[in-house]
């Protein structure tokens, strides 16, 4: 039994709160997709099913909507009993709304919160949108793609070569980054009125969001007006750093992370090396027995002290060659096993099939019984040890819930 | 200043770095009482960022980290020497006043220090005990070490960031260090609510690479169900939109050094509306209309338009496009988000505290804001110690001499 067992939370269908949707269903809350007639926009995004489009052969769809139940209302319908009045009926007796509809929509609908605390007080009303419900710009048009851009995250990732465009980070993360913080304040709303408070406004500011999700980009500015630059692979800075990916010998990729500083480490590279018979192709080899004497190796040393640097750099250069003459997953193994940081750049499928993620359980089989198949999703962000969630069931079909949640008067 | 949302909740805090000490960074943000418990010997330098850069000036040293001083405001810090006995009686004493005990220390360091979760159990029945770390704490990969750049990589998310053709663009920062901490702070609340409700505690165990992954689901779907794999001609592409529904969708060219602009069409009368901006005969083409044709000759048309916008200025172009309804957003550089942008500024998202060594600094300020219990931010990361008066004595109740002789005894 999920950690949230016994709260229903309503979700208005969109971009912006099927992520914070998904998490809270994933902790085991009932979450209820309000879906309007002909289904949700979300269900014609593709990749689709046997790639033929359908609303129940998105793949979009299936993903963000696992564990969810579906129901369909009109809230253009204002006539008495209609949908706006289902609607207002259903939050009654939720805990909590998540939505994230253009500021303004809800309130002419008479659907915003000022509306609905009359139906429900104690209600928690999660709006998420691009930059807040109010302010200066909270009229503009966004996508995940703009909020990125105008926020931090596009500004920090690309390419060394500058005349190439900088680079938005797959997997709409911006509405990821907008829906978990939605998640993350509705907890702790809900926190707040288990231990006796009242039900309140939460406004989720996605540009905001992705702003303070930079790292050094925004603190290094904040503090001392420094301007990172863009970098092929790794972290952005305000002066060129060292290549960290590396092309392995099967034609994937390594990122080589924090080069060695520890003489443990130099002693392990130099005797890896002796292993892979790489020496007589590595006439720095020297450098790395020296490095076994130094106890510790700080970034301070390695500009004052010529040597220091030397050392610091045949131990990159160690690792970049190692990592050039295996298969990215074998050097990402065997960096790790001897106690070398570095990872290997998976592609997202990859962990359907690694032992580790297996072993774990973290790929799930979810049951499509309307298909007669089952398929293996991503399992969830966090799971907790104590209350695991209940098996994810697949994402609803068009108001497949109707009846069950709003009664055959609907 | 209003109620706070968790002022009933106590943390005893040994996180570091930003995956972990981010996440309590916002439950202190909400109200509430975190602990933060730190090594003399070491002078809490576990977490490399107390002394690391950015620094706000010349002054280097132990409580001159700007990272990490923005990763722990709010928090109470005090020091315990794990290694002596009385040290750990203190922790016991404090971890039996406790709500939540957090970490991200790699798999087993805690448990080796006599703290693991059946002996934290075995101090306070219904204490919830949260680990953090890069792989988790079973598995074949379970001991080996990761930072945000190596969960990026695992977990999928730097080959999926990246233009056709090219080697993979990644994340220029750690972003799975922030979520990693988000997701903390989620485990650790939905933990809260299971205890609202049962009465139980429990042990959350994290991976970060875990919650990498979870960020990709529809392109992890697209392998399982369709057998597409992500590595395959023309992909990952991803300035470009995953589901098929938005051409022109890309980051293009604009006056200047290094300027560009970031545009969206979310349907065909959005395109319509660019195509008359754009006035040329190759934009207001009938070939174009329906998105469709514009799926067809994607390469062409986002050539077309980078010539076309290159020409313009992206403050100016990004205003025109948006008075006319299209997404569009300039790709801003830290300054003119931190310093220029009239929302971020009204939002209050870089508020100002005054830090005992390195004086007035400004952080990252909290994406929400609460009616009844919003976020404060008013209190800068401790200085090595400086709360082991008022913790040891106001919280566990021991007297002046007493702490002053555990000083002496290099307990604390």
């Amino acid at each position: 039994m999920g950690p949230l067992n016994g709260l229903r939370i309503i979700e208005l269908s969109s971009d912006g709160a099927a992520f914070a949707g998904k998490l809270l269903a994933e902790l085991g809350a009932d979450v209820i997709v309000v879906e309007p007639p002909g289904g949700s926009p979300q269900r014609a995004y593709g990749p689709f099913l046997d790639d033929q489009p359908g609303p129940e052969r998105s793949l979009y769809w299936w993903h963000y909507n696992t564990s969810k139940r579906s129901v369909v209302i009109d809230l253009d319908d204002a006539a008495p009993g209609g949908g706006r009045d289902t609607f207002r009926r259903l939050v009654a007796g939720a805990d909590a709304l998540v939505e994230a509809e253009r500021p303004g929509r809800l309130a002419a609908l008479g659907l915003d919160y000022a509306d609905l605390r009359a139906v429900k007080p104690e209600l928690i009303h999660c709006a998420i949108t691009p930059f807040g419900r109010s302010g200066p710009r909270s009229d503009e048009h966004a996508t995940d793609l703009t909020v990125l851009a105008g926020s931090g995250p596009v500004w920090s990732c690309g390419y060394d070569d500058h005349t190439v465009p900088p680079v938005r980070g797959g997997g709409n993360q911006g509405y990821h980054t907008g829906g978990v913080w939605g998640a993350i304040s509705v907890l702790t709303a809900l926190q707040h009125r288990s231990a006796g408070g009242p039900g309140q406004f939460i406004d989720v500011n996605m540009h905001a969001a992705s702003n303070v999700t930079t790292e050094l980009a925004s603190y290094g500015w904040l503090v001392a007006r420094r301007e990172v630059q863009r970098q092929t692979g790794r972290h952005a800075s305000p002066r060129p750093t060292d290549a960290t990916q590396v092309l392995c010998a099967d034609g994937r990729y390594l990122n080589t992370g924090v080069p060695p500083r520890k003489p443990s480490e130099f002693k392990v590279l130099h005797e890896w090396l002796v292993e892979l018979d790489l020496t007589d192709e590595f006439p720095l080899a020297v450098l790395l027995e020296m490095g076994g004497q130094y106890e510790h190796i700080g970034m301070a040393e390695i500009e004052e002290d010529p040597m220091i640097g030397e050392v610091f750099g045949a131990g990159r250069d160690a690792v970049a060659l190692i990592a050039s003459r295996l298969p990215a997953h074998d050097a990402f193994v065997g960096f790790q096993q001897r106690g070398l940081p570095v990872g290997a750049v998976f592609a997202p499928e990859d962990i359907v099939h690694d032992p580790h993620f297996v072993a774990r359980g973290f790929p799930v089989e979810v049951d499509h019984e309307d298909l007669g198949r089952s398929f293996t999703y991503p399992g969830a962000s966090v799971r907790l040890n104590g209350s695991p969630a209940v098996p994810p069931r697949r994402a609803p079909h068009v108001g497949e819930h109707d009846a069950e949640v709003l009664g055959t008067a609907g | 200043m209003g109620a706070s949302a968790l002022g009933h909740v106590r943390i005893c805090d040994f996180t570091g770095q930003l995956a972990g000490a981010g996440a309590t960074r916002h439950l202190a943000a909400f109200g509430a009482q975190v602990i933060r418990i730190e090594d003399p010997v070491r002078k809490g330098r576990w977490d490399i960022l107390r002394g690391s850069p950015p620094f706000k000036d010349e002054r280097r040293g132990n409580e001159f980290g700007a990272a990490f001083q923005n990763h722990n405001v709010g928090k109470l810090g005090i020091t315990i020497n794990m290694r002596t006995e009385r040290g750990r009686e203190l922790l016991t004493e404090l971890v039996r006043i406790s709500d939540v005990v957090t970490e991200n220390f790699a798999a087993g360091v805690l448990e080796r220090m006599g703290f693991g979760y059946e002996q934290l159990r075995a101090i306070k029945d219904d204490i919830i005990y949260v680990s953090n770390c890069g792989f988790g704490q079973t598995g074949p990969y379970s001991s080996f070490k990761s930072w945000g750049p190596i969960a990026q990589a695992v977990g999928g998310l730097t080959l999926t960031s990246g233009l056709a053709g090219r080697e993979p663009a990644g994340w220029g920062y750690s972003y799975m260090d922030h979520h990693g901490g988000y997701f903390m702070t989620l485990g650790i609340l939905a933990a809260l609510c299971h205890r609202s409700r049962t009465g139980e505690g429990q042990w959350v165990d994290m991976s970060c690479t875990e919650a990498a992954a979870a960020l990709l689901g529809p392109a992890v779907l697209d392998y399982t169900v369709n057998g597409r794999p992500t590595r395959r001609e023309g992909s990952p592409d991803s300035n470009r939109d995953a589901t098929g529904t938005m051409v022109p969708h890309g980051i293009y060219a604009t006056a200047g050094q290094d300027n560009w602009i970031a545009i969206s069409c979310r349907d065909d009368a959005e395109w319509a509306a660019l195509a008359e901006e754009i006035g040329a005969s190759w934009a207001t083409d009938a070939r174009l209309a329906r998105l469709a044709d514009r799926l067809a000759h994607q390469d062409a048309l986002d050539a077309d338009i980078d010539r076309w916008s290159r020409d313009h200025d992206r403050f100016e172009l990004a205003a025109r496009l948006q008075a006319r309804g299209i997404p569009a957003a300039v790709v801003a550089r830290p300054g003119e988000r931190i310093d220029q942008d009239p929302n971020t500024a009204a939002w209050g998202l870089w508020p100002t505290v005054d830090h005992a060594a390195m004086g007035e600094v400004r952080v990252d300020g909290m994406p929400v804001h609460l009616s009844e219990t919003d976020w404060v931010i008013d209190r800068a990361a401790p200085v090595l110690g400086a709360d082991n008066e008022y913790v040891f004595g106001e919280i566990l109740g021991l007297s002046a001499s007493e702490i002053a002789g555990l000083a002496d005894e290099g307990v604390i």
